[in-house]
């Protein structure tokens, strides 16, 4: 019976610690924002006169469409990453796109309504030395393949159209030409122009009749390159079953375009744009326009059709891009032309900037909407508090100060209560002066202006640094951008490390962020420090870092403004000296390190041990100062490949703990806090995925119980660990994080399904036993079981599924129970999780209704009663 | 350990071959190889220990070396011998001198200004046959505060940690006890004699899934099930007419107050740790 009752008990306990949401708190507290990634070809669907739709294939191996009223997705399809998802090609007509994906191995068609797969076929890629580049077709039965063999000849295969027969096979020679994508195009009757820098020269060839190609030097059209500048070629072809147009954009410098004619094999300049940045083609109808893109001031730039025919400008085409001062510049044209009813030319235009931004805008220059596709390329993020309000600054400010006699102190206090009573109020007004108007009217947005912590601190500003070098700050609680601000600066290898100096905690001194960007290979590196709840600069000069950087560290020490120092070792080791005091050496032909992960400096320990069946207490071994470092066996063999973990105390180097999972491979995912190492390999023998835990135990007593020195430990921690398989592969890896760490602990773990699960710490226990005694289960200690077991309850973003996630960042909110995440990948997803489920707040379905009601019919109940009993007692006296 | 030591410090002294060294043998891999006498008696040549110990125990020998300076600035000196016994159970022994007077005042003065006090070993390969494959370039180091070398009158535990393939990867010192308390010291009789306990660490081989237990236990559990269903069967035969009006209770009621009793269920689940 005992046993029974035991089961029931313990099915109930793991039951409540279920994360899952229930349906009408769906998007309560969590947001999804997907994205695409940078541009690289798009198609504005003009099949319907009112259709919507843009389709974009990106260098992110994403293919989509985007509602161009609104910049939401229609639909997106997520192929593999790497060269195997590649987009190489994109094709549309009428209702189908078609698609070539890895490096021309598959040829995919696409309904672009509903975004369904039409068909799909793998490609037979047969060429050795040739490297295919482009294709071309004139619509006249013949199908042109255009390879080049870097730096020696151009292979032009010809196919019949019919049967595919080839018809014939010719070689031409150009020994300066590398890549046909690059320097080449076809215009007009099949005339394949290219532009060589070297020799300051075009190259034509027309495919059909000739064999050898004609030079036409620039300057014999009296033209002339920007030094240094690499001319590029832009040509148009409206229809795919019609040949190219004879007119095409010859760019010669940063902001100099021309548009050419070639005319029965002679060219001629139709017009001269200087300065002119972008250029793009666009066919409405049967008319080819160009819009070109030209600087109007600092802050703006200019668009204009052109008729492609004539370079004449069309009347009333002038539209104003107002460029963004925290963006970059503006980096390519995706031109939306359409048939008015009077015939005449309208156009809507897609602009793409360098830090990936798309702004889609309407004439005259009313922007539409704007999607930072930077976002789909994040790095690294931080999470720092929002500022309080001035009033409770105030407050804040009062304690902060140095004493100055009782009664001034007593003043300022009673100011301070009043400035307190008179927000109040305020709110009060405003609450009251809202509920009149409909609802609708009344808009909760948040900005830069009004963003202040709120009673919980829930809400929090993230910042997050992309790939592309464009920082952000976004509203935790809403997915809003708040500011923005693009680093124009960043190579494209650079390693991006975000570090929060000072917190929002230090009024008045302003919260300061640094942002260190090395480039990988010079080793220099160079800062910049910013508010992150505005995103500007700080007056703050940072050094000007002229060595190669080799590490950098965020000491715990502050200095007077309260900023946390900052410490970077270059090669010189000049300011500060620097000594060698431990060494550990991995040879490098067994194995290499691939991790070192120390504990998060903000995480809290609540209980020191952890009380055993018999009422004794299991000391943690808590070494602040412990680091995890994995390694990987340089032996790949599965019989002889292994990962090691070592822990080693980062302060006196001491090899705490030193472990070999034999036949296993990775990569490992790490996560290491309080006295527990939690990582996930590939074993090699089994072929699964398998979690281990280490937990550190100092034992029955502490050696000293109220610091810990790591000088002063002599002792081993007793090391205890456990493993077991898990029936997924994983992306990556995080452990909750709350204000005082009293709350339970959860894995959160991203698998590449998009999911992302919450198992709970208790699963992955080294003491788990594989027999249950008495004493174990006094313990509550979960028998072993050797699989852990993916519970659909678990997935904390139920159907929000999150591509290809990066990263999850865990932050401690002012609740005990509630913990922040945010998983960033291709998508961005932030939600709550409670690990220990809302102990310390009502849910949001209590009833106070009812508990007021009860209490207040209890109340007069009493009172009613009272007076009865009164009554009765006098007429009782009376009698 | 601690004590043997000491007692073969004093017969050292006895002997008075003028070796003014002990040797302190320690294994944690199990193997206590005696034998340090032998080398007691070569003198305090470490290099000369090494060599002649080589032929006949098929091991090597490294210098084991320490450093204290006042500016922080390490100086490292010979502190003894480190004789390493390669191959399948590699097994590890320290030949060491004393302190001698100047270095005693100079530990004392580095332990009042609360300097380091280091130690460095060579990186040695111990599955290698030939000695010249076995020390590789550079050192391996560790410290401790010198105040705490003083204080645990020379009492140290020293580890060296092997990787899978025999490389040292690292040393590690502690002393027994750890802490610095400030307590006077008399160099004479505390300072003279290390009191080491030595150890060579292997990595040990983590766990995997441990499935063929489980599965043994769920075969014995499903055993049992099979032998007496009867009982099995029998417990909610006799106790349904109790179990079914219970539960019906227990939802009627958990309907009623379901909010609450929720919130209560997961705060008791949160602080069950």
């Amino acid at each position: 019976m005992a046993k029974l009752i035991w089961f029931g008990l313990k099915c109930i306990l793991l039951c409540s610690t279920v994360g899952a949401v229930f349906e009408d708190q769906v998007g309560k507290f969590d947001w999804r924002q997907q994205y695409i990634g940078k541009v690289r070809f798009s198609h504005f669907d003009a099949h319907v006169q009112s259709s919507k739709k843009v389709l974009l294939a990106t260098e992110n191996n994403v293919f989509a469409s985007i509602n161009t009223r609104t910049g939401e997705l229609f639909w997106r399809h997520v192929d593999m990453t790497g060269p195997e998802g590649n987009i190489d090609a994109l094709l549309h007509h009428g209702q189908d796109a078609v698609l070539v994906v890895g490096d021309g191995r598959q040829l995919r068609s696409w309904d672009i309504n509903i975004g369904g797969l039409n068909w799909e076929i793998v490609l037979d890629s047969g060429s050795e030395t040739v490297d295919f580049q482009a294709v071309y077709s004139g619509g006249n039965g013949e199908v042109y393949v255009l390879g080049v063999v870097p730096h020696s000849h151009i292979a032009i295969v010809a196919y019949s159209l019919e049967d595919g027969e080839i018809i014939k096979q010719i070689s031409v020679e150009a020994p300066w030409l590398s890549n046909i994508q690059a320097s080449c195009v076809v215009i007009g009757r099949g005339m394949l122009t290219c532009v060589d820098s070297a020799a300051a020269s075009l190259y034509t060839l027309d495919l059909h009749v000739q064999s050898q190609m004609t030079q036409i030097p620039l300057q014999s059209l009296e033209l002339e390159a920007t030094p240094g500048f690499q001319p590029v070629l832009v040509s148009t072809q409206p229809n795919p079953a019609r040949p190219p147009l004879s007119e095409f954009f010859l760019q010669l410098g940063p902001e100099h375009h021309l548009l050419l004619q070639l005319n029965s094999g002679q060219i001629v300049t139709l017009r001269d744009f200087k300065p002119a940045m972008l250029v793009a083609f666009a066919s409405p109808g049967e008319k080819t326009v160009a819009a070109v893109m030209s600087p109007k001031n600092q802050t703006a730039c200019s668009l204009n059709l052109f008729s492609a025919e004539s370079g004449r400008r069309l009347l009333d085409t002038t539209l104003i891009f107002n460029l963004d001062p925290y963006g970059g510049k503006p980096e390519k044209l995706h031109v939306q032309a359409f048939l008015k009813k009077d015939d005449s030319v309208g156009y809507r235009v897609m602009v793409q900037s360098e830090d990936h931004t798309l702004t889609f805008i309407q004439q005259p220059g009313r922007v539409m909407w704007t999607r930072e596709e930077a976002l789909s390329d994040v790095v690294t993020m931080e999470m720092v508090d929002l500022p309080l309000t001035g009033t409770q600054a105030e407050l804040e400010g009062e304690f902060g100060k140095k004493a100055d006699g009782l009664l001034s102190m007593l003043l300022k206090r009673l100011s301070s209560q009043l400035i307190l009573l008179q927000a109040w109020i305020g709110h009060l007004w405003k609450l009251f002066y809202d509920a009149r108007k409909p609802r609708s009217l009344v808009k909760n947005e948040v900005t830069i202006e009004n963003l202040s912590r709120d009673e919980f601190n829930l809400q929090k500003m993230m910042v997050m640094v992309t790939a592309s070098g464009k920082l952000f700050g976004i509203d935790s609680k809403t997915g809003t951008i708040l500011w923005r601000h693009y680093l124009d600066n960043i190579p494209s290898n650079a390693a991006l490390k975000l570090m929060v100096q000072r917190t929002t905690a230090h009024f008045p001194h302003p919260p300061q962020c640094t942002l260190l960007i090395k480039d990988k290979d010079t080793g220099l590196a160079t800062l910049h420090v910013f508010n992150p709840i505005f995103g500007k600069k700080s007056h703050v000069t940072p050094p000007a870092l002229l060595q190669p950087m080799l590490q950098s560290l965020m000491l715990p020490v502050m200095d007077q403004d309260y900023a946390k120092v900052l410490l970077l070792v270059d090669d010189q080791y000049k300011d500060l000296s620097t000594e060698l005091i431990w060494e550990v050496v991995m040879p490098t032909e067994v194995q290499r390190i691939v991790s070192v992960k120390g504990k998060r400096p903000n995480e809290h320990v609540h209980s020191q041990g952890r009380v055993m069946g018999d009422r004794s207490v299991l000391y943690k071994y808590l070494n602040p100062n412990l680091l995890a470092v994995v390694t990987e066996s340089t032996d790949l063999h599965p019989e002889r490949s292994f990962i090691g973990i070592l822990l080693i105390d980062g302060v006196t180097g001491r090899i705490i703990h030193e472990a070999v999972q034999r036949k296993t491979k990775g990569p490992v995912h790490v996560v290491h806090s309080e006295n527990w190492v939690v990582y996930e390999y590939w074993s090699t023998k089994s072929r699964r995925n398998e979690f281990s835990v280490i937990e550190l135990y100092e034992g029955m007593e502490l050696y000293n119980s109220t610091v810990f020195s790591s000088l002063d430990r002599p002792h081993a921690p007793q090391v205890l660990q456990q493993s077991y398989i898990f029936p997924s592969s994983i992306s990556t890896m995080e452990a909750t994080l709350t204000e005082k760490g009293i709350t339970s602990r959860h894995l959160l773990i991203g698998l590449p399904s998009g999911g992302i699960l919450s198992l709970p710490k208790m699963f992955l226990d080294p003491r788990r036993p594989e027999i249950m005694t008495e004493q174990s289960r006094e313990e509550n200690l979960i028998p072993y079981a050797p699989e852990l077991l993916i519970r659909s309850e678990w997935f904390i973003n139920y159907n929000q599924t999150v591509s290809r996630v990066r990263g999850i960042y865990t932050a401690p909110s002012g609740l005990e129970s509630t913990c922040l995440v945010v998983a960033y990948g291709l998508d961005i997803y932030q939600t709550r999780v409670y690990p220990s489920k809302q102990f310390d707040v009502l849910k949001d379905d209590y009833d106070y209704m009812l508990i007021s009601s009860v209490l207040f019919a209890l109340f007069f109940a009493t009172m009613i009663s009272k007076r009865l009993a009164e009554v009765k007692l006098l007429n009782r006296a009376w009698r | 350990m601690g004590s043997g030591a000491r007692g073969c410090s004093v017969d050292a002294l006895l002997m008075g071959s003028g070796a003014r060294g002990c040797s302190v043998d320690a294994l944690l891999m199990g193997s206590g190889a005696r034998g340090s006498v032998a080398a007691l008696l070569m003198g305090s040549g470490a290099r000369a220990v090494g060599d002649g110990m080589e032929t006949e125990f098929s091991g090597f020998s490294v210098p084991l070396e320490h450093s204290f300076e006042v500016a922080d600035v390490a100086k490292f000196r010979v502190r003894g011998a480190l004789m390493l016994k390669a191959g399948r159970e590699p097994n590890i022994s320290l030949t060491q001198s004393q302190l001698s007077e100047e270095d005693r005042a100079k530990l004392k003065e580095v332990a009042a200004v609360d300097g380091l006090y280091r130690i460095r070993v060579p990186r040695v390969f111990l599955q290698a046959d030939r000695q010249t494959e076995r020390q590789m370039e550079g050192y391996l180091t560790a410290f401790v505060r010198a105040c705490a070398m003083v204080e645990s009158h020379l009492s140290d535990v020293i580890a060296l940690h092997t990787d899978v393939s025999g490389y040292v990867i690292g040393v590690s010192i502690v002393t027994l006890p750890g802490a610095c308390r400030g307590i006077e010291v008399e160099d004479e009789v505390d300072l003279e004699v290390f009191n080491t306990t030595l150890s060579l660490m292997a990595p040990v081989n983590a766990p995997g899934p441990e499935t063929a237990l489980f599965v043994e236990r769920m075969e014995i559990e499903t055993e049992k099930k099979g032998k007496n269903p009867q009982e099995q069967k029998s417990f909610f035969a006799k106790y349904w007419m109790y179990i079914v009006p219970l539960v019906l209770f227990l939802m009627m009621s958990g309907a009623q107050d379901q909010s609450g009793g929720g919130a209560a269920g997961g705060a008791a689940a949160g602080g069950g740790r």
